[in-house]
């Protein structure tokens, strides 16, 4: 492994590299996350967000009380999120845990969803508390009942006590089980790394390791996906396209539950990483409400009336 | 002293439980009989009536789930709090509507009469309405008045503060949330009722207040597909039509009242039948 070259696995590179960054001003992402939400975007360009954002959609169910035929559901809305709408494009992937993962592919497959990823949260989610070993042969798992996508969490109390290199050898590692099966998204829950300038140096500790894209949160944490986070993020994916000329993706999740927000995300990665940016392959947006609200803006732009939750489905 | 500045009330919507400005920034102005410019009151958007019927929404499950009970003091809260500033009521609405004090404070009176009747029908209308009926089996039939879900209305230009009430108060006993536009040229007993239903333990959406033009308003209130009722006793009777033509897409109950009766409360529940056996 390289690195890209910009450190050599030792922990005095990785020491050299994560000094090198430089900090976040944080009044001033405050500042320009609030600016960009605050554009207006006119009805031609909102159709085109909101396909684009369903496109974009992490269709996720993370919960306990998960069962089998909650999961089929879900596939089945993933594939065609408006059974009476065939314009509406399929989401971009289910996110389920682990056990899920095998139903998830099989359903998926059944229903003409060969298209749609699994997405699995992998490496003990959403604590991240369990041996390296575990959390491999977690990933394994994973990646053998069919999973396309794994969506790793880091250790958050290493990265916090400044034991950096034990984070970026757990992702290394995980990247090396996923191989070329998987894509890897590797979670920092932004909710506990307190500081933007943790938020950089998680970024750029993820992408030297290998991760294909960077994930704010797990979900179970508030705050979550906030625009200010997603900007320090989408800065640094910047940031690492013209250190390196690789497109790393970002995926925000947990909190975006409008078509408002959802179109906020839009600006953001425009307006920061750029237009390349804006397409699920680098985009992807965590959600389970979220689908639902834009389905019935859509359904409002198309019948020119608003719509009712009534008519979408309950998950 | 006569140097002391004017504290102005600034009138706004009521949604939510809250009191926002409209969404557009629009205002209109409101004159007396005699054309004496007398307030500003926001000219309500549709956005605006979006957001409030998002949050009739949130809060139906749990007015419909508070007890008749509960219900019923909620409503007897409000008349006693509405008595306790009539002052306030009679002196708006002279200045408003130009009319003696005597016909104001009947009008306020009536208001809070109005109000304490329909707290009375909460627990009542179940039992009166509700029925036993007779079926050939082992089996007990019940069929028991429930609530729509989010209705909205259009107050009666006058009386703006009687015909709030008698917009408001039954669709609520029934257990359903209301958005309600108030009386375009006499908002400000609706602005400052809705003052009274902040202090008087109703739920944030139960109720929400808009002001504004009934010919902006009233098309998006038709077509709305997560409104369920409608009820258009304010709206002239040459626009019935029109309105009703939009509701029948998304089967919408439209009614229009002259009075205030019990048959108001029904029109917006609907009727649950329940099969229960009896046993042996």
């Amino acid at each position: 492994m390289n690195f890209y070259g910009l450190v050599d696995g030792t922990e005095a590179s990785l020491k050299k590299y994560m000094g090198s960054l430089s900090g976040v001003d944080q009044v001033g992402a405050d500042a320009r996350a609030a600016m960009l939400g605050t554009r207006s975007i006119k009805t031609t360009s909102k159709r085109w967000a909101i396909d684009t954002a369903i496109s974009m959609v992490d269709l996720t169910t993370l919960e306990g009380a998960d069962t089998p035929g909650k999961v089929k559901a879900l596939c089945t809305k993933a594939v065609r999120p408006d059974p009476t709408d065939l314009s509406v494009p399929s989401v971009g992937a289910v996110c389920v845990y682990n056990d899920m993962v095998e139903i998830a592919r099989t359903h998926l497959d059944l229903i003409g969803g060969k298209h749609v990823g699994v997405a699995a949260v992998s490496t003990a989610f959403p604590s991240g508390r369990a041996s390296m070993a575990v959390k491999i042969q977690d990933t394994k798992d994973a990646i053998e009942a069919g999973a396309s996508e794994i969506d790793m969490v880091i250790d958050r109390g290493a990265f916090l006590s400044g034991r950096y290199i034990e984070v970026f050898d757990e992702i290394v590692k995980i990247r090396e089980v996923c191989g070329t099966k998987a894509h890897l998204k590797v979670i920092f829950e932004t909710g506990e790394l307190v500081t933007y300038d943790n938020v950089r140096k998680a970024s750029f500790l993820a992408m030297a390791a290998g991760a294909d894209f960077i994930k704010t949160s797990t979900g179970k944490v508030a705050p979550a996906a906030t625009a200010p986070v997603v900007l320090v993020m989408l800065e640094a994916v910047r940031d690492f396209y013209a250190m390196t000329q690789v497109r790393i993706g970002v995926k925000p999740a947990g909190g975006i539950r409008n078509t408002k927000d959802a179109i906020k995300q839009l600006v953001l990665v425009n307006e920061t990483a750029g237009p390349e940016w804006l397409k699920p392959s680098l985009f992807r947006i965590g959600a389970s409400a979220l689908l639902n609200d834009l389905l019935m803006q859509r359904m409002k732009m198309d019948d020119g009336y608003y719509a009712s939750p009534q008519y979408v489905t309950i998950d | 002293m006569s140097n002391r500045i004017d504290v102005k009330k600034t009138y706004k919507l009521f949604i939510n439980g809250a009191f926002p400005r409209t969404e557009s920034g629009r205002t209109y102005e409101v004159k007396n009989a005699k054309g004496v410019f007398i307030a500003n009151p926001c000219l309500a958007s549709r956005k605006d009536l979006k957001e409030a019927v998002v949050a009739a929404r949130a809060a139906q499950p749990g007015w419909n789930k508070a007890t008749a009970y509960n219900k019923g003091q909620i409503l007897y809260r409000l008349a006693e709090m509405l008595e306790g500033r009539r002052a306030q009521f009679v002196e708006e609405i002279v200045t408003v509507t130009g009319v003696s004090k005597a016909k104001a404070e009947k009008e306020v009176t009536d208001s809070v009469d109005r109000l304490v009747w329909y707290a009375g029908w909460t627990d009542k209308i179940p039992s009166l309405s509700g029925a036993l009926n007779p079926v050939a089996g082992p089996y007990y039939n019940f069929t028991i008045p429930e609530s729509m879900g989010v209705i909205a209305a259009i107050a009666p230009e006058t009386p703006s503060l009687l015909g709030l009430i008698d917009s408001i108060a039954p669709i609520i006993v029934g257990g359903n949330t209301v958005v309600v536009l108030a009386s375009t040229k006499a908002p400000l007993s609706a602005m400052s009722f809705a003052e009274v239903i902040a202090t008087s333990d109703v739920p944030a959406g139960v109720i929400n207040i808009l002001t504004g033009k009934k010919d902006e308003i009233t098309p998006w209130m038709a077509s709305h597909m997560d409104i369920d009722g409608l009820d258009i006793s304010g709206l002239g009777a040459k626009k019935h039509v029109d309105v009703k033509t939009s509701g029948t897409e998304n089967l919408k109950r439209i009614y229009s009242f002259k009075s205030a009766d019990p048959g108001r409360i029904l029109a917006f529940m609907e009727n649950k039948t329940v099969w229960h056996p009896i046993g042996l």
